[in-house]
């Protein structure tokens, strides 16, 4: 590992920025190859794997039943799903690669290390789909830091990327700080897989408006878009629009960064979802919680203050996983109304409304649209309502949290950063979040950002290491 | 912030730890693939001491969870369910020692055992040499009732069946109120069958198949390998105590035995075991990584560690030179290792096997299926 504090390090075949799963598939893929690669992560090593310390799972295409996965999710399903969660906003050729690779990614995270295990908890159903990672993603992560040292990458943490040398998409070095030291490495290939700018909440604020500095940030704080920006100055082209990215709705008493799966929150479905004006505004039983998960992000950061409450009653108290956070409860409505600071004959207001419009016909049944439904508000609740009318009632807030933003470099199906010319670059690849918006335009499948990462990052080592050979 | 922060936080400190954190593990469920803790836990939404006492016991210390956790330190959560649970384990063996007083010899377990070891070896070989001749001591003896000449019969038979009887009669106790204080219940044979099977063959040291993380985030199979050699070696001398004790008093055979007779081989093959197992165990110990370890509590596994390593030595040394004039001096010091083995086997680490089998068959009855490997 070269050490800064004694003079420039040695010169690299492939730099890589970034730590997480993409960075390590590109490592691993450059230096089996026969490339020397340098990880340069930015985080300490407690702490390393950017965004992919936070996930669990991954989507893949198969043909037939795997041994962690049922039936079959063939390339055309897979397809299909993806353009109607973006509603057409992915790039076709890129799509269709990641999704024909994506049938090898189980089968070379084995052979890399990785351990799977079937999805038996959780709250999603994705026992068809996505192959879990036995112990998480920080378990993966761990492993493919273990395959790449035993392939001879060297890795130095807490290394920030602070400059990059980049004339008219040619790289030559990168300049890091390492515990307050500078140093610069020059390598032949540079793979840019340093996270997207969800950790940076001016450039949040540039995007959303000063509401951003409300969003809770569920992943690594290190995702600060630097190498991105840096990218993009220097006549990289963008792909995605700023404000689009992964977001979902989780307890508002969270922490600020790196509260990942734990703080989110699964009432919405049996509860009514209001505003600070204590209002409804969508549709809270439109569809299965993890169908809809990733859209209540969005719903809520538009809200004012940034900010909802989930109310259910005693009914629905065990229909969903136990908050990690303590129930704000209440013996009557103006009651949770006073202590979730809320105005209180706003909220009697719409809970009574509510609960008038709720038709009670026929049996509530969490495990199908039970088309129990609201009539005559706006809007409606289409499934699940049930009338809210059995002390205690509870309380729970919600804030927009941040998974990670689609603003990218667009890239060609070599991982090869493409630049706002229309030319390749030279030598410059990326893979992971930082190219995501390539494929997702818009909307989120669960599961697909590490399976880009993987699929970019294999693609990235490839042409880094080609590169470097040549 | 915490659910639990709002909570009276349990009695101890430990359960206070241990019910905060599964608190945050029952929200993320991603260590489920590991081992039982996971599924045991997903079953509950609130996490009672008597619940914690069993999660703890069921716990194998294959720290899995600890290296695979996004909330570990510098995390601002600063989970560590391997160290907090060890310490709850700890708290649960004190909980039910019997007679109840002495549940305080686990606060200061190394050296409780060492002060034990030191005086039952010391009192077997001053009573030895303060008893015998001279040159009873010193001679060489290979006649049947050879041991007896250094070491009476009737000493030998009632020191060791009164502290071996009273260290299972206690260790049932414990077990009594360890079962009551997770739940109570029946016991039912197929849960206690299939607790048996994982506990004979250390299924959960495998870590769903890839073994422990014995020293760092690698997995390995070392500490499953020497703790299965641990085991089953002092099952073996056991059996060779039990075959002796057959061919002695029921048979009429008087010991030394030969090298091919059930007592010797056994205890030969059992005492290599134990040698070899508490060997790798106390390596893998002092390499391991100590984020993850309650190190506070060394004391009691290290204690039990070399009480059993210097039990084994011994009774090789003794099969070795049974037939010199060192055999009488070997015979009082291996005799005093086993005294204080059968003196301190109650109040220390070696009560970890009856918690954890109990726990197993909870888990068992609970009706858990195995923790989904590949």
């Amino acid at each position: 590992m070269p050490d800064p504090r004694h003079g420039p390090g040695k010169r690299y075949d492939v730099l890589v920025a970034g730590g997480g799963n993409a960075a390590l598939c590109a490592a691993i893929t450059a230096a089996e190859r026969g490339a020397s690669v340098l990880i340069a992560e930015a985080a300490p090593k407690p702490m390393r794997g950017g965004n992919s310390r936070h996930t669990r799972n991954f989507r893949t295409a198969h043909a037939a039943p795997t041994a962690t996965l049922t039936d079959s999710y063939p390339v055309e399903e897979y397809l299909d799903d993806l353009m109607r969660v973006t509603a057409g906003k992915t790039d076709p050729d890129l799509a269709r690669m990641t999704i024909e690779e994506s049938a090898r990614a189980a089968q070379w995270m084995h052979a890399h290390g990785v351990r799977f295990q079937q999805a038996i908890g959780g709250t999603l159903s994705l026992g068809r789909t996505n192959p879990f990672f036995r112990g998480g993603g920080k378990a993966l992560v761990n492993a493919l830091y273990l395959t790449a040292a035993g392939l001879g990458v060297d890795v130095i943490y807490d290394a920030e990327v602070t400059g990059l040398e980049i004339d008219d998409g040619h790289f030559t070095a990168a300049r890091l700080r390492h515990r307050g030291f500078e140093t610069r490495i020059e390598a032949r290939a540079f793979v840019a897989a340093a996270g997207g700018f969800q950790a940076n909440l001016d450039w949040l604020e540039e995007a959303w408006g000063p509401g951003a500095r409300n969003f809770i940030i569920r992943g690594t704080p290190y995702a600060k878009g630097d190498v991105l920006k840096m990218l993009l100055n220097a006549g990289f082209e963008p792909v995605a629009e700023a404000d689009q990215c992964h977001a979902i709705a989780l307890d508002a008493r969270g922490p600020k960064f790196d509260g990942g799966i734990a703080t989110r929150l699964d009432s919405v479905p049996f509860s009514i979802v209001v505003n600070k004006a204590a209002q409804r505004f969508y549709d809270e039983g439109e569809d299965f919680w993890p169908k809809r998960y990733a859209i209540w992000g969005r719903l809520v950061a538009k809200q004012p203050d940034q900010i909802a409450y989930s109310i259910i009653d005693a009914k629905a108290e065990d229909l969903f996983l136990p908050s990690l956070y303590p129930p704000i409860r209440s013996d009557s409505i103006e009651g949770l109304a006073g202590k979730l600071g809320l105005d209180a004959k706003a909220l009697k207001a719409t809970v009574d409304a509510y609960n008038a419009a709720c038709a009670a016909e026929g049996p509530f049944d969490t495990k199908v649209h039970d088309g129990r439904r609201t009539t005559g508000l706006a809007p409606d609740k289409t499934n699940w309502a049930r009338p809210i009318d059995r002390p205690p009632y509870t309380g729970f807030p919600l804030r927009p949290g941040i998974t990670f933003t689609y603003l990218g470099v667009r890239v060609n199906t070599q991982a090869t950063a493409m630049m706002a010319n229309g030319k390749p670059a030279h030598n410059i690849y990326a893979a992971g979040e930082i190219m995501a918006g390539n494929v997702l335009g818009q909307g989120y499948l669960a599961g697909i950002g590490m399976t880009i990462g993987t699929v970019f990052g294999w693609k990235a080592g490839e042409g880094a290491a080609r590169h470097a050979g040549n | 912030m915490l659910a639990t922060d709002e909570r009276p936080v349990g009695s101890s400190g430990a359960a206070g730890e241990a019910r905060r954190m599964m608190e945050i593990c029952n929200a993320c469920r991603y260590c489920e693939g590991f081992c039982p803790v996971f599924p045991a836990m997903e079953l509950r939404r609130a996490f009672p001491e008597g619940d914690l006492g069993y999660l703890a016991n069921l716990c194998h210390n294959c720290k899995g969870c600890w290296h695979a956790c996004q909330y570990a330190p510098p995390h601002e959560w600063g989970l560590n369910l391997p160290k907090t649970f060890a310490e709850l384990r700890a708290e649960t063996y004190a909980e039910h020692a019997w007679p109840q007083g002495l549940g305080q010899v686990f606060e200061r377990n190394g050296f409780v055992i060492s002060m034990a070891t030191a005086i039952c070896l010391g009192a077997v070989l001053v009573l030895t040499v303060l008893l015998q001749d001279r040159a009873v001591l010193y001679g060489a003896h290979s006649d049947p009732g050879a041991f007896y000449a250094v070491i009476p019969y009737q000493a030998m038979v009632w020191l060791g069946g009164l502290t071996f009887g009273w260290a299972v009669v206690a260790m049932a106790m414990g077990a009594r109120s360890y079962w009551r204080a997770s739940g109570g219940g029946p016991l039912p044979w197929p849960a206690l069958k299939a607790a048996l099977k994982d506990a004979g063959q250390t299924r959960h040291l495998g870590g769903g198949g890839e073994g422990c993380n014995d020293i760092d985030e690698r997995f390995g199979v070392g500490r499953r390998h020497f703790h299965l050699a641990t085991m089953w070696g002092f099952a073996l001398c056991f059996a060779a105590t039990c075959a002796g004790t057959v061919m002695d008093h029921l048979l009429g055979w008087q010991a030394p035995y030969s090298w091919y007779s059930a007592p010797v081989l056994l205890g030969t093959v059992g005492g290599i075991g134990l040698l070899l197992g508490t060997g790798g165990l106390f390596a893998i110990k002092f390499r391991t990584d100590r984020a993850p370890e309650a190190t506070a509590r060394w004391g009691m596994d290290l204690g039990l560690l070399g009480l059993l390593h210097l039990t084994a030595l011994t009774g090789l040394a003794l099969l070795a030179f049974r037939h010199t004039g060192a055999m009488g001096v070997l015979l009082a010091v291996h005799l005093g290792f086993v005294l204080a083995l059968f003196v301190t086997l109650p109040y220390g680490k070696m009560v970890h096997g009856v918690y954890r089998l109990l726990a197993l068959v909870r888990y068992h009855r609970e009706g858990h299926g195995a923790p989904s490997g590949e």
